[in-house]
């Protein structure tokens, strides 16, 4: 627009200059006629000749000698004099311009004035500006409308298949974007993204599926390892020394089963294996849940303070709310410190999870990212927010963390 | 007790046999569909754990066979996958527990022995050990009679202990028994440390004579004195 109002602008300032050019030079033309009529009627009557000034007419002559009337040359002169036009309520100054020229009359030289109306500069300005707003407009709506009928109707496809894209989520999704057209350049970009999809799409499904089996054939190796080192430490006599190594051992075994378990139900989550949605009510598996960790909050000294503002009913799998909540608040208790809090807060649409901990916010981005471990919890899979953050995703209810008033904030919005 | 151990992976089926025969039970084992096929048609069993993927056949499928043929052994299914859905089929079709891999021994020894009680109860449902006995019905600890005052998790601690009494009870073993499946957090440990020392003072205060011992900072065993 404001490009336009430029363009607009530049070609009247050329328009207006060219015009004035154009109005001179008929002007110019017209003094070059009259100076002919006035010659050729001084020849015929000489009274012409008195009129010495422009009081009585539009012309004056002056005689002049020979010598300067063969040096003299024709001038155009644009000047103005007192004048009163129609439109003028008293006589004011008017631009004119005038022809002064000389011509012989029976031997003698005379000197010819002539002047002629100019056109009023300021006026010209004036109906030019309102002319060149008047396009501007015009155009502007013109474009406008040209943009709406014909452009829009061009490019409806391609806007068709945006909006099909921009809604489109890899694993969720079960059709392409797919729209109808003609136009061989956008049924190309359909191609295109198609195949790009389907690439994406069968990579997701590879990397799923990878992860499934893989910790899905964990299983019985562990198993077994476990087992087996259970019936060892039944079974011999070891001194103190060795039967430490095998501890160790057998934590790391554990560590490797936590956190198999913790991939296969992301994986379950994501391949949507649970789906027995019910109404679940989030209070009754708060209270639940806060009996079960109650003597462990009780051990750690920390006090769990649970506000219910509003009963929250949601439709979700029951497992999975339980693990939602479970995490949450076993992540506020153990990431605690002696005699901190956890505060739960049940609202219409929303469960908070407030714990007192470190004296810093926790990296708000890679909070719930898979892998997650705070420095003082190693042995953690880093797995339990990961999981939070997919049963959300998997419900669309959305998750964060804030760090306000000394205690880590983590809610659910349901 | 005769328990038939229906699983294709020798190792996993050796240290299950291994384990379960320390508990005087009677071991069958079976390493693919047909030959457990075969002996659940000729034999009876008192328990079976079924593995689900089997060579040559699904192990739900044994399980409608032994519906077919009217009999009601006591099933666990003990499978790699912890799927929902083989779950609900696996208890529809008269499975009794459903254990996912990996287990710990004591928890499959407390789920045999629990599936075993649930079957042979003779009205009281109760487990006794030299002068104590553990009410499971109405969750009461007794010492010579008299009645002694456990919190939840206490009893629940002690039970575990009294299904595997003898055995080794690692602290995993014991968290996950306890506090469920989807523990995530070490610091488990402390507490179950806390519990056991509350329960042997109870154990000790009230002249029973069973006590818990620590085997080499792994795990627990209860012993009679």
């Amino acid at each position: 627009m404001g490009y336009l109002l430029l363009i607009v602008s530049f070609w009247s300032v050329i328009f207006y200059f060219n015009m004035l050019d154009e109005i001179k030079d008929s002007v110019d033309e017209e003094l070059e006629n009259y100076k002919r009529q006035i010659v050729f009627k001084a020849e015929k009557d000489p009274s012409i000749l008195q009129q010495k000034t422009f009081d009585e007419g539009f012309f004056s002559v002056n005689p002049i000698s020979k010598k300067e009337a063969l040096n003299f040359k024709d001038t155009y002169e644009d000047t103005e004099i007192y004048a009163q036009d129609a439109d003028d309520e008293a006589p004011e100054l008017e631009p004119v311009r005038i022809l002064t020229t000389v011509f012989e009359q029976n031997g003698n030289f005379y000197e010819l004035k002539i002047f002629n109306n100019m056109v009023e500069e300021d006026d010209l300005v004036k109906e030019l500006l309102w002319d060149a707003a008047g396009l501007y407009v015009l155009l502007i709506f013109s474009i406008l409308i040209l943009n709406n009928l014909v452009l829009q109707r061009l490019w409806k496809p391609f806007y068709e298949l945006l909006h099909e894209l921009k809604n489109y989520r890899l694993g969720i999704s079960k059709t392409f974007p797919r729209v109808e057209t003609k136009t061989k350049e956008f049924s190309d970009l359909q191609d295109a993204v198609t195949t790009l999809l389907q690439y994406s799409e069968k990579s997701y499904e590879q990397q799923k599926e990878f992860i499934g089996n893989a910790s899905h054939e964990l299983q019985t190796p562990l198993a077994i390892a476990i087992n087996k080192l259970e019936l060892l430490i039944e079974k011999e006599d070891f001194t103190e020394n060795q039967a430490e190594k095998i501890a160790e051992i057998m934590e790391i075994i554990e560590r490797l089963v936590r956190l198999n378990k913790s991939l296969l139900l992301l994986t379950k989550i994501e391949n949507k294996q649970f789906f027995d949605n019910q109404e679940i009510k989030v209070n009754d598996i708060v209270r639940k849940n806060i009996d079960d960790l109650q003597d462990i909050a009780d051990f750690k000294q920390v006090e769990i303070h649970f506000t219910e503002n509003n009963e929250l009913s949601v439709n979700a799998d029951a497992a999975l709310m339980n693990i939602v909540i479970s995490n949450l608040l076993r992540n506020a208790i153990f990431h605690n410190i002696k005699s901190g809090k956890v505060e739960i807060i049940v609202d219409s649409k929303k469960l908070s999870v407030l714990n007192t901990g470190a004296e810093k916010s926790l990296n708000q981005e890679k909070i719930f990212t898979r892998f997650q471990k705070s420095e003082e919890h190693q042995s953690g899979s880093g797995l339990g927010l990961a999981i939070v953050k997919a049963i959300a995703e998997l419900y669309d209810f959305s998750v964060w963390y804030d760090f306000k008033n000394g205690m880590h904030e983590f809610s659910v919005n349901f | 007790m005769k328990i038939l151990v229906v699983e294709d992976e020798k190792e996993l089926l050796k240290s299950i046999h291994d384990s379960l025969i320390q508990e005087q039970f009677l071991i069958e084992t079976a390493e693919n569909y047909q030959s457990a096929s075969e002996k659940i048609a000729v034999y009876s069993y008192d328990c079976i754990l079924l593995d689900i993927m089997l060579p040559g056949g699904n192990g739900l499928q044994l399980l409608q066979q032994l519906k077919d043929m009217g009999k009601s052994e006591n099933i666990i299914i003990i499978s790699a996958k912890d799927s929902l859905d083989d779950k609900l089929t696996g208890l529809e079709l008269g499975a009794d527990d459903y254990l996912t891999k990996p287990f710990h021994n004591a928890e499959l020894n407390a789920r045999i022995k629990a599936v075993l009680r649930r079957k042979n109860q003779d009205g009281k449902n109760s487990i006794k050990l030299s002068n104590t006995e553990l009410d499971l019905t109405e969750r009461i600890f007794f010492v010579d009679g008299e009645k002694i005052t456990l919190n939840r998790k206490e009893f629940d601690i002690l039970h575990f202990f009294l299904l595997n009494k003898k055995r080794l009870v690692t602290k995993t073993a014991l968290a996950e028994h306890v506090w469920g499946d989807h523990i995530d957090q070490a610091d488990n440990f402390d507490f179950i440390y806390y519990q056991i020392k509350n329960l042997r003072k109870k154990l000790q205060q009230s002249n029973a004579d069973i006590e818990i011992e620590a085997v080499y900072g792994i795990g627990y065993k209860l012993i009679e004195k």
